[in-house]
């Protein structure tokens, strides 16, 4: 656990629960509806493609691509990490996209790339709270 | 609705009154509701109505729907407070048109307050920890859109090689126009390389590619084109109207290296003008930052996908380029107080009308307006026009 954590802190709603918690076990789950396939973030009671609630929980194998970024320098009240730091959009090898935060990368755009693959880290920010958070594939 | 209905709006409504707030940029002493108040009366003033003649009101705001029409002692049979960010108001035109249309109002008021630097008046702006964004956003360091609107600009620029130097010569043609207009907050000239040696927000925006952050306000009046030709002004129709939304997180956006609700918006908006783009005198693209006018190029098909950079190169929307766009000096140069698609209206309603002094664009007898919401998340188009 980080004591130096002073960002928002999300705070779950019924559909979203079984997410955080998962996450508190590092594991990284998403849906998938059981009527027309379609995996999807963020948790909803009703699939975005077809409105069914026959949605089933399935882990994610915590690999994807780095779809977009930005790297933020000013501007922040509560920043989640020293800046300047990277903001992530993720595009997961299982279809949904994210938003997170890249790490274990210089905050860099000549260090970045579209399209770059990366894989989760899990960050317990405090007791109760694990972010997911990425870093590029091979480094340490 | 298909499309032969949609051609039935065309020219049905027309803007008979625009105004500002008396002044806009950094107003401590104005409240929101002052500024919309000014704005509506300024409206009114402008159309030679009276605020007994106004029978709908639509402004945004969460409460906007009950204490506009109670702060300006209207008691409306039409209340609308679509809130999907900066483009409101035009998509309330699309509005107006649907109401006056259908009979249920006569005299529309569109009014716009926002003590957006200063802060008089406002509500604060913090999503709540259980909200979509709160959860699923807020946690990794994203504040407001200038950190939010970057991700589509990157993958603009992975996608089609567009550079920091083509976003910034937007910054630098729309310095240009404010310099023509002495209302502009920021009226000093700047170069491309200004724009990028100025203070970094949020990579691949400099300051210098973001809005200004103001106070102001502003009011439209709608009426129906046959009621329009009694009144003093000359009438500006509504040729063309559009909006969507297809998200509201910026993480959900479909494609971020393609608008895809602008380009459903405009083209609502081109089928019901009949209009094509060799119609288009002035073009008034929401800027608030240098990448969206790119992206609005490439949605509303005055480009290829991809080539909204090249488009802006050369100065070619500057005064004396062959495509004017953002006259009055834009979110980047003139005034931005959040949600600046009113401001939008009111330059392309007074350009048509022929009353911008220096800035005139020469003949202007078409405009187009296309705004963007939330986090790219709406967008709404309207072709204006002094012919129907």
């Amino acid at each position: 656990m980080s004591d130096s954590y002073r960002g928002p802190l999300p705070k779950p709603t019924p559909e979203t629960a079984p997410y955080w918690e998962a996450l508190r076990r590092h594991e990284l789950r998403v849906q998938r509806c059981d009527d027309c396939g379609e995996a999807f973030f963020y948790p909803r009671n009703v699939c975005p493609a077809c409105l069914s609630d026959r949605l089933t929980w399935v882990p994610a194998s915590g690999r994807g691509r780095l779809h977009s970024f930005t790297i933020v320098h000013a501007g922040i009240a509560t920043p989640p990490l020293p800046l300047p730091y990277v903001v992530a959009i993720v595009e997961l090898d299982e279809g949904p996209r994210l938003m997170s935060n890249l790490v274990g990368v210089d905050p860099d755009p000549e260090a970045l790339s579209c399209d770059m693959p990366v894989e989760i880290e899990f960050a317990d920010v405090t007791d109760e709270v694990t972010l997911p958070r990425f870093r590029p594939v091979g480094e340490c | 609705m298909g499309r032969v209905a949609l051609r039935e709006g065309r020219g049905t409504v027309a803007i008979v009154g625009a105004a500002e707030s008396d002044r806009v940029g950094k107003l401590p002493d104005k409240s929101a509701l002052m500024l919309h108040a000014e704005g509506a009366r300024n409206a009114l003033d402008d159309a030679g109505l009276s605020v007994k003649d106004v029978d709908a009101v639509l402004a945004t705001g969460r409460r906007a729907a009950n204490e506009v029409p109670e702060y300006l002692g209207i008691r409306p049979r039409y209340i609308d407070n679509t809130s999907m960010g900066g483009c409101s108001f035009i998509a309330h035109l699309q509005h107006a048109m649907a109401v006056i249309n259908a009979g249920i109002a006569e005299v529309v008021l569109i009014t716009h307050g926002e003590s957006g630097r200063s802060r008089v008046g406002m509500d604060p702006y913090v999503p709540a920890r259980q909200s979509p964004m709160g959860q699923f956003e807020m946690p990794f360091g994203v504040g407001g859109p200038a950190t939010r609107y970057t991700f589509a600009a990157t993958r603009h620029m992975h996608e089609y090689g567009t550079t920091k130097d083509q976003m910034a010569e937007v910054a630098v043609a729309t310095r240009k126009w404010a310099s023509l207009n002495p209302r502009a907050a920021q009226r000093d000239a700047i170069t491309i390389e200004d724009v990028k040696a100025s203070r970094l927000i949020a990579w691949p925006f400099n300051l210098l590619d973001c809005c200004l952050v103001t106070d102001g306000g502003g009011g439209l009046v709608v009426t129906s084109s046959e009621r329009a030709r009694d009144l003093k002004r000359k009438p500006v129709y509504v040729l063309g109207t559009g909006e969507a939304t297809h998200h509201n997180l910026i993480s959900q956006m479909p494609r971020f290296h393609v608008w895809d609700a602008a380009v459903q918006a405009g083209k609502s908006a081109w089928e019901m003008s009949g209009a094509s783009h060799t119609d288009i005198d002035l073009a008034m693209f929401y800027d608030a930052f240098t990448i969206v006018p790119i992206l609005a190029l490439e949605a509303l098909g005055f480009c290829g996908p991809g080539e909204g950079g090249a488009f802006v190169e050369g100065q070619r929307t500057a005064p004396g380029g062959d495509f004017p766009m953002n006259t009055n000096g834009g979110g980047l140069s003139y005034t931005h107080s959040g949600m600046y698609g009113m401001f939008m209206l009111v330059e392309a309603v007074k350009q048509l009308r022929g009353e911008c002094g220096e800035r005139q664009v020469t003949g202007a007898a078409t405009a187009i307006c296309h705004g963007t919401g939330g986090m790219l998340s709406a967008s709404a188009t309207a072709i204006l026009s002094t012919e129907r």
